[in-house]
Order: structure tokens, then sequence, then C-alpha cells
């Protein structure tokens, strides 16, 4: 199941071989923007921005939090080449992993719980 | 009813370790807050098991997820990949309900990986190990793309980082 990790790599070469994303990494790599200002500095539409941001978001490369109804962005993790680091994203992908199979044991806990009390009854 | 109480605050998130165990292993270790039984139900249950499977942040669509959960029963991933597909399918070895999964990995060009999962349950919680055997250190090194292995673009993708992390600091 590491080639899911393979896959998020090469989620990532897709994202950079892109003009405008690798303009935007550098951007981002200067100071924070919302998408509002990159789509401006990029003369692009919002949409099409927000696709591209996208696009660098799912490699990782891109971070964003929206406050209120600005989306900010800001660069994501730097630089691959040490094993610690793929060890690291490995460790990410099961630890999004085990969050959601928490949410999906909580679920059946308290599905238990009520049929329980559904018995006593 | 102490017990139950607890059980019902709010969800706290543990930590998942990862360790490279030897060249051709792999070991996460993770604690779930809930009993082996329904922890192990819901990497056993297709129906379960493609809800948390592939984390949302990961940009893959889970197509089909078909599991035959016994000894020598099947099972096949199907994923959307950018344009294309992936598949991710084996063999279950060894099936002991609560405690113990063994699977084959088979879709590898190297050879077979086998993934090992252990459920302990210590008071009402429940350990998981994941236990991934390779059949060599090259697949894998191939597989989590690590130093030796990694493709050229990736020698650009840290250039380019490097860059950046000096821009920033400037």
């Amino acid at each position: 199941m590491v080639q899911l990790v393979q896959a998020n790599f090469d989620v990532s070469f897709g994202a950079l071989s892109d003009a405008t994303r690798r303009g935007v990494l550098e951007q981002l790599g200067r100071a924070d923007a919302s998408i509002t200002a990159l789509a401006q500095r990029f003369h692009m539409t919002l949409t099409g921005m927000k696709k591209h941001v996208g696009v660098l978001e799912q490699a990782g490369l891109v971070t964003t939090e929206k406050v209120g109804r600005v989306r900010t962005c800001r660069l994501g993790l730097r630089g691959l080449q040490e094993e610690a680091e793929w060890i690291e994203r490995y460790r990410q992908l099961w630890s999004a992993r085990f969050d959601e199979l928490d949410k999906v044991v909580e679920k059946l806990k308290r599905k238990e719980r009520v049929d329980g009390r559904k018995k006593r009854k | 009813m102490d017990e139950r109480r607890e059980s019902e605050a709010a969800p706290t998130k543990n930590h998942t370790t990862v360790e490279r165990r030897s060249e051709r292993e792999l070991v996460v270790t993770r604690t779930v807050n809930g009993p082996a039984r329904l922890v192990f139900e819901a990497w056993t249950k297709a129906d379960l098991f493609r809800r948390w499977w592939v984390p949302r942040s990961y940009g893959l669509t889970l197509l089909s997820c078909e599991m035959d959960v016994r000894v020598g029963g099947g099972y096949r991933l199907v994923f959307s990949h950018q344009d294309s597909t992936m598949e991710f399918f084996g063999t279950y070895l060894e099936v002991t309900p609560h405690s113990r999964l063994v699977w084959t990995n088979e879709e590898g060009d190297g050879g077979m990986t086998v993934t090992t999962v252990t459920f302990d349950e210590i008071a009402g919680r429940t350990l998981v190990v994941v236990h991934d055997l390779y059949p060599s250190k090259e697949a894998l090194d191939a597989g989590a793309g690590s130093t030796g292995a990694m493709p050229e673009a990736l020698d650009q993708l840290d250039e380019l980082l490097v860059s950046l992390g000096s821009t920033t600091t400037q």
C-alpha cells in the first residue's frame, strides 16, 4: 500500500509541470497570499486560480486556510530527499487513514449502544 | 458506567508511528478508541473499509472495493488517479477474527508484499500494528520513493523547494 504514497509523489510532479503553478509557489515563497490576490497577480479568473491551488494542495506543496470569506494560501512541506521525509509522508497517509477509521469505529460504537438499549426495552 | 461516559466523550486523535524495522519491513502502529471486534469489523467489511482507507486529501477516488475476507479469498481495490486507474489486489492468507489479518499485495512488479495486521485490545481500546514485509529492499524503496529510487523530477522539486525556502528566509 506504499504505492499510495508513490501516487502522491506523482501528483507532486504533475503539480510542478505547469508554469503558473511554479509561479504560484515562488510567490508563496515570498509571502502568504489569498486566492484572489494570486488570481490578480497571474491575470487569471478566480475559478482558474482555485483549480491551480487545488492541484498544489493535493500534492502537499501548498496548504490553505479559510478565514471568513478569504482563503489564504501558504507553502506546504519543503524538500523531499531524506528518508525521514518519505517516512513522514507514509506516516501522514496512515495518520489520515486512522483518523477516518476513528470516525467509523465511533459510529459502530454508537450504533451498538443504541441497539443495546433497544434490546433491553 | 464511568467507562461508558468516558467512551462517549469527544474522540481524541491518537498518535501514529512508522518505523522502518529492516531493509524490507515497515511497521505502522496506532491505538484506536474502540474494542477490537469493531476495529476488526471496519477492516473486513468493504462498506466500512472504503470509508476510511483512502484519505480525502489524497485526491484519489475509490471506484470499487471488493473484499472476500477468508483464507484464500481475494480483495481488489480500484482507484482513479488523475486520468488513469490504479488497482491493488491480493489474497488473504490468515483471518483470525478480532485479532489478526494477513494478506498479500500482488500488484507490485518486484514480487509480493505481505501485510500483517494485529489487533490487541487493552481496556476497551485497540492497538493496531500494520507490518509490511517487502520482497526486497529495492521493492520497498521503489514503492516508497526513497532516495535511491527517486525519479529525476523529485530532484527538480527539491531544488525548487530549496530555492523557495531561501527566498522565505530573506
